[in-house]
Order: structure tokens, then C-alpha cells, then sequence
């Protein structure tokens, strides 16, 4: 007598071939509490991991959670081999404290990489609290932006950044954020979620100007509520659990450096697990 | 009680105990004085009949021994196997000063084992059938540790729905996350919860109350009561330089990987473990010894403990501590920490600890650590394993504001019924008292389990 809960896949989209891929899941107690900011823990395999995925949205209405990754090593890869009506081994959440969303005017909502998917739902969130929301997001080409079109629904603006140039400005979003932060004095606060450096590098950027800025950190996690302090980081000089303190702190005083250097902690291994999965399942690694 | 030889134990994670023999047993059983008084009952949590399952044993009715521990100790092959029975039933023989009480933990583990009932309704109502579900009558558990294990086991007997919510993927608690395979073996803990669900507990894992649904969300869907027993689990960290480094871990977080996810096998299986060489563990208790055993194990060449006091003072189990010293754990007692020192790129190199020495008595009774003017020396290491103990989870405690905590942030609870300060909420085990024993939260579940049967009119 042992009843888990639903975590059917109902959706399977590709959102870059190859690369990043959105589910949506069947998860109605999840999707009914899930807030912005929210994260869930997955296992995919019996003898598998857990880790932490970003809730990119949720429909309490149809009871759906959706998620989006990047393959990146062996979980994700097990991940990726499951389709629509595949069930998700373990899902669990939602984890994490609810972003802090009230009505203050102008938001800039900053997105890199997968991380775009991740603010996507704090986004829309602030949108649905009123707020003006600019959505900056960034990739290294044009192909290779993620949600462009989500976010247009409910952003007063998206403005993009591609490496390349192949889409928006040139250059990355740390440039297109300071020039709006320059013209645009009005802006409350602004939300960045993506890789490790882009976030560091937004908070040196919106620190001259005094804005209230908020990061969403993807520390290593093994239970995800509390128990361990796997995803312990430093903020404002003090150890906090991403996983239950946070995963979103206030950019100024996060040590990013040290974040950094823990999120390494098992690359090794990481690698070691990855290549013998896709040896044994012909794959490239 | 025969025992795996240190040398070879310290290599695996089979038990360490291999159990009394039937002949052995017997012979245990047979010291028993079976006093007109016997004291060691009182001297049990859960009130366990030691008297009468000991002389049960005695006479080889194993089955009937079963029954009688089994009416008060849901749990009795974990009890067997993690209780400090020195400091409870055994503390209380009347052999005790001869210093060889009967070793009654030995033999609840023996008959535990050997006579896991067929039928758990028959050890526990007498009867073949336990009384029908009714499913008017449902209780939500909190947890899937001893406490909740206990409750639920107390008023499925008496009928009553019970559902288990548990947030990690597999149940058991502490018993499953925390406690070595070479202590109690996980096999153990999956059959004690396959009784429960055959007398009807539902178990629902990957559940996290407080985020998943809510206190109140149970009392909306027909709940009649909720019993929280969701343990202390949020580990303390020291605030000293360096504790970020790579190759720091809390004990919680070293034991899950090693116990829930089995990183030992890695990589077999996904989750890995740093295999320390030179591994250092911080405190004294318990949980300090399992780390440091589990170290061993996973290979290190050495393994020492650091502890501000000395052996005397430790809080764990001697027990423990003489299994630790056998396998080759190294004590580093009247030192305490200052400093984790790494290269740089992050590896923990080594610990600067400061000479202490024994002063007055504290607050505790214990002498207490006074450290040594520039008595300053390194460890090197490349594992620190943090067991400086545990405090009360905010997970549930943030999101269901009514509960009322007492000033050291746990749950307050009537030390009678076990209820909080929200009607037919009850709550026992570590989230109630910090801290503690097993036994000690399987006797907290019972009791608010007993409440909780009263207040719905099965007693």
C-alpha cells in the first residue's frame, strides 16, 4: 500500500534540438501549491540521484508543472530517454521558498541559458502582481533563445542579447541590462536566474545603481529540505541552505566565488557517471 | 553476543552483531531472576514487559515472546539493535551491579528476528483478524521515523485509517538516511514497515508537509487528526573559516549519501561520496560514531575523532564508541576546532584544532572545555565530517505558523497527550525534544497515538 504521486509525462517538447528539452508533467498536489521561485527534486532511475529542476511553470487548473533542461550528464540524459505517458520515478516539491513578489512598478527580469526557463515563471509572476515587467534575455546565437515568445505574453518588453549578434544586440545581457538601468530610472528591482557568472556579473552591474536584485541559485542538492547543507552558500557572511533559506537570495551579498567552487565539488564524478552511461547507451558524451 | 572480528568488519557493511544463537539465548534468558518486583519495565520508553518476554525465551516459546513485545514495541528489531538499553531496562536489572545485567536488548533483537509474525494481527489484537479499517477514521503521520512508525502501528491496530507521509523517496527516517547498514540493517527497517502496511498503513513518499499540502489541507480531506514526528533534521554547522570547503560535510549530509543513496556503490549507483584518507570527525556522540565507522569503511587509512571534552564525557553509547576504538578509529579528545584549511582550488587540506583542558562544571554537570592559550595544531585531513548535532527543521515549522515552539525552536507539545497548541495536532520524537534516542520517540508516538485513540473513542 504505498500511493505515490501522479508525475505522468504529458508533454514532451523540444525546445532545442539536442540540447534543451521541456516536459509537462501530470502533478496536480505540486502544481496546486507551486509558486514562482519553486523548485522540485527528481529521481529518474532506481539508482539514480536527486536533483533540483526549476519549476518554469505551473497550471493548477489542469494540475501541470512544466520543467525544462539541458542534457548536461547522466540524470538529464535518463531523463531525455523518457516520452509522454512515461512517469517520472520520483518527483517531489514543491521545494524552496516562493519568490517575493509584490507590486513595485518596474521589474527587469533577466534570463541566460536554461536559467531563462527558470525566470520565465517569476517573470509572469510579477506580471500577474502588476508589475512592469522587461524581460532581457541572452544566448550565445539566436537559435539557441529559449522562450521568447512565452515571455512576450505577458512582458511590456523583450529585449535580446545573442554573442553573436545573430538576434537583438550584440553582446551579452549584462550590456543591454546597464543601458536600461541608465535610461530608465524608474526600475524597482530586477530578477536574474542563469549561469553562475551572468548572475555574479548582473549584480556588479546593478550594484552602482542601488537596485534591489534578486539571483536564483543552482547550488548542488541532495535532499532538497533542509536536511544535509549540500547547498550551503554565503550570503552576506552568513552559511544558508539554498534549498530552504532559499534558492533565491539577494545578488549583493551572495560570494559567488565560493558558489562557484562548490558547484565543482563533484565534476569528476559527474563526468565518470555521464561517459559510462552513454558508452553503455551508444551515445556521445 | 558473537560479533563480526574488527578487522574484517571495518571492511563491509554487513552487521556488526551476528546474534544469539537459540542455545545462547536460552541460556541468557535463563539468568533472568524473574523478580517479584521487576524494576527494568519502568525502565523502558515504551514499557516493554521485559519480565515476561524474557522468560518466555527461557523456555523457547518465541512466538509468545513476540507477541508480549510486540504488544508495546511496534518496533522491536530496530529497538533491539539502536536502543541504549545500558541507560534504560538494563540500567534497571537487579543484576546491574554485578555489572552482567541481563542483556535484554540482545534478546529482543533475538526474538525480533526470529519470529517475525505471519500474521501482525495475531501479535498485536490476539485475534486473526486485526478490527476492519474504518475509513470514516482517518489520522495522518507526519514523518515515516520511529515516532510515526509507532503511531501508526498503535491505531492501525485499533482500525483506524492511517496515512504516512514521508518527503524523502523511500520511508524509514533517521532509521533509513541515518543509522548504518552495519547497525541496523535496511532489511530490518523494510520489513518492520511491510507489517504496517500489511495491517493497512498507506505510506506516501515524496510528500513534503508544509509544501506538498498542508496542515489544514489534512483537516479539509477528512483527517481527524495529524501526529507530526518529523524528527530534528537540520544540521549546525561550526561558523569557523573554511567551512565551505570541498570536503566538508555534515554528518546528515555524508550519512544520506552513503544510507539513502547508497553512494558507497558509486559508480553503480549516481550519487558519490568523497572517500576520505585522512578523515576527521567532529563530536562525540552517536552520530559522530557512525560517520567515523562508515568512513573506515569506504576505505579511509585513518580515522580520527576530534572532541572538545574527554572519552569520559562523550555522549555516545559505549557501546559504539568501544566498536569505533576496535575498528581503529583514532580519538582526538580535549581538541576543538578553529579552522578548515584548504589549497586553492577548494580541497580541504587540513584542520587547525586548539588544545583544550577540563575546568569547572557547566550547566550540564560536565566539566567544562577551557582551551589552551596557544596550544594551536594542524590535522591534516582531506574529509571533516561535522556531528555536532542537529536542530529543528523550518520546512513544516514556517509554513504552519499556528504551532506554537518552545524557545529552543522545536515544537511545543503536552508532555501528557503529546498535543500542540493546535486542536488534534499532536506532535513527539525529536521535533518535540531536540535530539534524542530512538526509543524515546517511539514512546512519544505512542502516547499521542493513545491520545489520539482516546479523543476518537476506540479507548
Amino acid at each position: 500500500m504505498e500511493e505515490l504521486v501522479s508525475t505522468t509525462i504529458l508533454k514532451k517538447r523540444i525546445l532545442i534540438p539536442g540540447r534543451v528539452t521541456e516536459m509537462t508533467l501530470d502533478a496536480p498536489e505540486i502544481a496546486s501549491k507551486a509558486k514562482p521561485g519553486n523548485f522540485v527534486i527528481l529521481r529518474v532511475a532506481e539508482d539514480g540521484e536527486r536533483f533540483p529542476l526549476t519549476i518554469a511553470d505551473a497550471d493548477a487548473g489542469k494540475g501541470t508543472i512544466t520543467i525544462v533542461y539541458l542534457v548536461l550528464g547522466k540524470s538529464t540524459a535518463i531523463l531525455d530517454s523518457l516520452g509522454e505517458g512515461d512517469a517520472v520515478l520520483d518527483l517531489c516539491g514543491p521545494l524552496g521558498r516562493a519568490t517575493d513578489i509584490h507590486k513595485v512598478g518596474t521589474v527587469i527580469c533577466v534570463g541566460g541559458g536554461t536559467g531563462i526557463a527558470a525566470m520565465h515563471h517569476i517573470a509572469k509572476g510579477h506580471a500577474q502582481a502588476g508589475n512592469k515587467v522587461v524581460s532581457v534575455i541572452g544566448a550565445r546565437s539566436a537559435d539557441l533563445l529559449l522562450f521568447e515568445e512565452e515571455l512576450s505574453k505577458f512582458s511590456h518588453e523583450v529585449l535580446i542579447a545573442t554573442d553573436d549578434g545573430s538576434k537583438g544586440q550584440k553582446g551579452f545581457v549584462t550590456q543591454v541590462l546597464k543601458e536600461r538601468l541608465e535610461a530608465d530610472p524608474d526600475v524597482k528591482e530586477v530578477v536574474a536566474v542563469g549561469p553562475v557568472p551572468m548572475m555574479r556579473a548582473v549584480a556588479e552591474v546593478t550594484r552602482p545603481f542601488g537596485v534591489k536584485t534578486v539571483v536564483s541559485l543552482n547550488s548542488i542538492m541532495v535532499d532538497g529540505i533542509g536536511m544535509c547543507g549540500a547547498c550551503r552558500v554565503r550570503v552576506d557572511d552568513s552559511i544558508r541552505f539554498a534549498c530552504v533559506d532559499g534558492p533565491e537570495f539577494d545578488a549583493h551579498k551572495v560570494d559567488f566565488g565560493e558558489l562557484m567552487m562548490r558547484l565543482g565539488s563533484y565534476v569528476p564524478q559527474e563526468k565518470q557517471s555521464y561517459k559510462c552511461y552513454c558508452e553503455c547507451h551508444g551515445k556521445e558524451s | 553476543m558473537p560479533m563480526q572480528d574488527p578487522h574484517v568488519r571495518s571492511g563491509n557493511f554487513n552487521e556488526v552483531a551476528l546474534g544469539y544463537t537459540l542455545e545462547l539465548a536460552q541460556a541468557e534468558a535463563r539468568r533472568c531472576l524473574q523478580c517479584k518486583k521487576p524494576t527494568c519495565q519502568a525502565g523502558c520508553p515504551v514499557e516493554v514487559d521485559c519480565k515476561a518476554f524474557i522468560r518466555e525465551v527461557a523456555e523457547g516459546r518465541l512466538d509468545e515472546a513476540y507477541k508480549v513485545i510486540k504488544v508495546t514495541n511496534s518496533l522491536p528489531a530496530v529497538c533491539g539493535r539502536v536502543c541504549p538499553q545500558e541507560k534504560q531496562c538494563e540500567l534497571r536489572c537487579k543484576l546491574n551491579p554485578t555489572g552482567q545485567p541481563i542483556a535484554i536488548g540482545r534478546l529482543e533483537r533475538f526474538v525480533a528476528d526470529s519470529y517475525y509474525a505471519v500474521n501482525p494481527c495475531d501479535a498485536i489484537t490476539g485475534g486473526d483478524d486485526c478490527k476492519l479499517l474504518r475509513e470514516d477514521l482517518k489520522v495522518a503521520c507526519v514523518g515515516s521515523g520511529p515516532s510515526s512508525l509507532t503511531a501508526a502501528g498503535y491505531l492501525a491496530a485499533l482500525g483506524v485509517s492511517v496515512t504516512v507521509f514521508e518527503a524523502l523517496h523511500e520511508v524509514g527516517g533517521v532509521l533509513t538516511y541515518g543509522i548504518p547498514e552495519f547497525r541496523l540493517p535496511k532489511a530490518i527497517v523494510h520489513t518492520e514497515v511491510e507489517f504496517l502496511k500489511r495491517m493497512g498503513v498507506v505510506f506516501k513518499t515524496n510528500w513534503v508537509v508544509g509544501k506538498t499540502v498542508s496542515i489544514q489541507d489534512f483537516f479539509d480531506q477528512g483527517y481527524k487528526a495529524v501526529f507530526i514526528g518529523v524528527g530534528a533534521g537540520l544540521p549546525k554547522f561550526l561558523n569557523i573559516p573554511g567551512e565551505s570547503l570541498l570536503g566538508v560535510y555534515s554528518a546528515n549530509e555524508y550519512l544520506t549519501r552513503v544510507n539513502l543513496m547508497r553512494g558507497y556503490k558509486f559508480p553503480d549507483v549516481d550519487t558519490p561520496v568523497a572517500a576520505g584518507r585522512q578523515v576527521t570527525v567532529l563530536g562525540g556522540g552517536n552520530v559522530s560514531m557512525d560517520a567515523a565507522r562508515t568512513a573506515l569503511r569506504l576505505g579511509a587509512e585513518k580515522v580520527t575523532i576530534v572532541y572538545r571534552r574527554t572519552k569520559e564525557e562523550m555522549p555516545a553509547r559505549l557501546e559504539e564508541l568501544e566498536h569505533a576504538l576496535e575498528e581503529g578509529v583514532i580519538l582526538e579528545n580535549l581538541a576543538a576546532p578553529v579552522a578548515f584549511n584548504g589549497d586553492e582550488k577548494g580541497h580541504l587540506r587540513s584542520l587547525t584544532v586548539q588544545r583544550m583542558e577540563l575546568g569547572e562544571p557547566d550547566a550540564s554537570g560536565r566539566r567544562k572545555p577551557v582551551p589552551v592559550e596557544g596550544a594551536f595544531f594542524d590535522i591534516p585531513t582531506d574529509l571533516a565530517i561535522l556531528g555536532i548535532g542537529t536542530g529543528p527543521n523550518q520546512v513544516l515549522l514556517r509554513e504552519t505558523p499556528d504551532l506554537t515552539l518552545n524557545k529552543w525552536g522545536y515544537i511545543k507539545a503536552d508532555p501528557e497527550t503529546g498535543e500542540t497548541d493546535i486542536p488534534m495536532v499532536f506532535a513527539g520524537g525529536d521535533i518535540v525534544t531536540g535530539a534524542a534516542t530512538v526509543v524515546l520517540a517511539m514512546g512519544a508516538g505512542r502516547k499521542s497515538a493513545r491520545e489520539i485513540a482516546r479523543r476518537l473513542g476506540l479507548l
